[in-house]
């Protein structure tokens, strides 16, 4: 079908698209990959040395760097264990029929639009607040010590709120796949005898199996670099308590401006990103062919 | 749904769904009660701050004196628009010749193209900044434009791409048989076919610029920042003062979030790449 005229002008719509992503890819790339050898301090002008793996020796020997991966394997884990269950149990909820579908759908789907800035410091200070805050508030009605969230427990308050950013986004994939099962298939189940514990582990979850697995790697994409929550909530602190590898390089780079160090710690952030995309992009690929 | 369910199992769903949905709704609704009042009220018991008499709109007129909440909320929309029109020029022809001229290779163009969206924007941050500060562009509206287009573009392109899947091509060929070149035929013929798909994109691709908040906060200080980085400005000590916090964030995120309800369905599809339909 596809003449030879058309196929070179196709080529020749595609390659604008195909030039300015290549480009925007290799040069950074390939220019933090150079800056990764070099001894290169924006605050100490001069030469350059190639230093080969200095950086990334002192990169991941630096104490902070055992802190930061400890903390972005909690903070993702722990997000992704929270958004991914409870968005299991909130689309089955919420398959099920009710009144006002519309609006509740609404109401649980809002926080995914709200952005990270805003959702880090309305969580802070009208709700984790000890004094002024709403939970705060609660502890002290029900006769308990207010909690000092962001200085007591840090990243379990990041957690919480950027498990509040992302639980939407679960439930809403996990509900549309939930309402391509076979509603006769549950009712053939239901008239043989099938409870629902049954029903739910042997037609429900296989079935949202395939939009489980994508959940949890396109969210690990975007928790590897969840950082404004963790800017204007703690900075990273108390300590390094809040340090995840992503803000560990921002601080490196923007405030210490290491290039060489900061661009290490980017080459290591950008094998971790990998590792997750090739499955992501495997689990794409095969759903491009049919 | 063949199945007839009993008014009393709606209602208990309703009740249950409702209150899920009422908590994690409650932090907006809560800010949005708390942007209409008093600072000294809006430090009170919860309680309180619903029933106190004074309603006000002072908050918001604070906010626009002291931080110029316009400019910012201009630059995000600038930035936000400019870089889904811009990315829909290049993503346009390029889904087109995808998805009506396919290769062996359109695949495999696919795949890397969504592969450069894994990439961890702190990967290439130091590039990317230097890059800037030395072109001049640090603190510019066009440079945050052209880095959310860059972003944005590869979501742009998939999504696109699947709209046009579902247009059956037989339309361009009698198009094409009817003496229609490729100008006329992308312009009258599949343009205006494509334009719910093209429609639900431009929606998506604002989104996602609109909240952006690694690029946004680190390449803008003053002149460019947009509305996520005008909130971190808040950050302390005026995150203290409660209603003009509200006041600042409802502004910030309620275009949005119009935006969003209106376009659940095709956020599936544009943040799964099709993976899940």
């Amino acid at each position: 079908m596809a003449t030879k005229a058309s196929s070179a002008s196709a080529r020749l719509m595609i390659s604008p698209a195909v030039l300015l992503l290549f480009m925007w890819m290799i040069v950074p790339l390939a220019m933090t990959l150079y800056f990764s050898f070099l001894r290169y301090n924006l605050l100490q002008p001069g030469d350059n040395p190639f230093v080969g793996w200095e950086n990334y020796y002192w990169f991941v020997t630096d104490p902070s760097f055992k802190d930061a991966m400890f903390n972005t394997l909690i903070l993702v884990g722990g997000v992704l264990a929270i958004t991914t269950i409870g968005g299991v149990i909130l689309a089955l909820l919420l398959d099920r029929p009710m009144f006002g579908t519309g609006i509740i759908r609404i109401m649980v789907i809002a926080p995914f639009f709200v952005m990270p800035t805003v959702s880090g410091l309305v969580w802070k200070n009208l709700f984790m607040n000890p004094v002024n805050g709403i939970f705060g508030y609660l502890s002290t009605v029900f006769g308990f010590e207010p909690i000092d969230f962001f200085g007591q427990i840090p990243l379990v308050s990041i957690i919480f709120i950027v498990s509040w950013m992302w639980l939407p986004f679960a439930t809403l994939i996990l509900l549309t796949a939930m309402q391509s099962l076979d509603q006769e298939q549950l009712e053939a189940a239901e008239m043989d005898g099938a409870n629902w514990m049954n029903r739910f582990l042997f037609i429900m979850l296989p079935h949202l199996a395939r939009a489980i697995t994508v959940v949890i790697l396109i969210q690990t994409i975007f928790l590897l670099s969840v950082f404004a929550e963790i800017l204007v909530t703690t900075n990273g602190g108390p300590g390094t308590s809040t340090t995840t590898l992503t803000y560990l390089i921002y601080v490196s780079s923007l405030f210490q401006f290491d290039v060489g160090m900061g661009s290490a710690g980017g080459v290591i952030a950008i094998i971790l990103a990998n590792i997750v995309a090739i499955f992501l992009m495997r689990m794409i690929g095969k759903n491009l062919d049919a | 749904m063949a199945r007839a369910v009993s008014n009393k199992t709606k209602i208990i769903n309703t009740v249950v769904g409702g209150t899920i949905g009422f908590l994690i709704f409650f932090p907006i609704l809560w800010i949005f009660i708390v942007s209409f009042k008093t600072e000294e009220d809006a430090i009170r018991a919860p309680m309180e701050v619903l029933f106190s008499s004074g309603w006000t709109l002072d908050s918001f007129a604070a906010v626009q004196a002291r931080a110029d909440y316009l400019k910012h909320f201009f630059n995000s929309v600038i930035i936000s628009v400019g870089s889904t029109l811009l990315g829909l020029v290049i993503a346009i022809p390029a889904a087109w010749s995808m998805a009506f001229v396919p290769t062996k290779n359109t695949k495999n163009v696919l795949m890397w193209m969504l592969s450069t969206k894994m990439l961890p924007p702190v990967g290439v941050l130091i590039p990317i900044y230097l890059l800037f500060r030395d072109l001049g562009i640090l603190d510019s509206r066009i440079g945050l434009t052209i880095v959310l287009m860059l972003i944005n573009l590869p979501i742009i392109i998939w999504m696109l791409y699947t709209y046009f899947k579902e247009i059956p091509s037989e339309i361009l060929e009698a198009a094409r048989m009817d003496g229609a070149n490729l100008r006329e035929e992308v312009l009258y013929v599949l343009t205006p076919m494509a334009v719910p798909g093209i429609a639900s994109t431009v929606l998506l691709s604002i989104i996602l610029a609109w909240n952006e908040s690694f690029w946004t906060i680190i390449l803008t200080s003053a002149k460019a920042a947009p509305l996520t980085a005008f909130i971190n400005s808040f950050s302390s000590p005026e995150g203290l003062f409660y209603a003009k916090l509200s006041a600042a964030s409802i502004m910030a995120i309620a275009p949005i979030l119009i935006m969003g309800w209106f376009s659940q369905k095709q956020l599936v599809r544009g943040l799964t790449f099709g993976a899940v339909k």
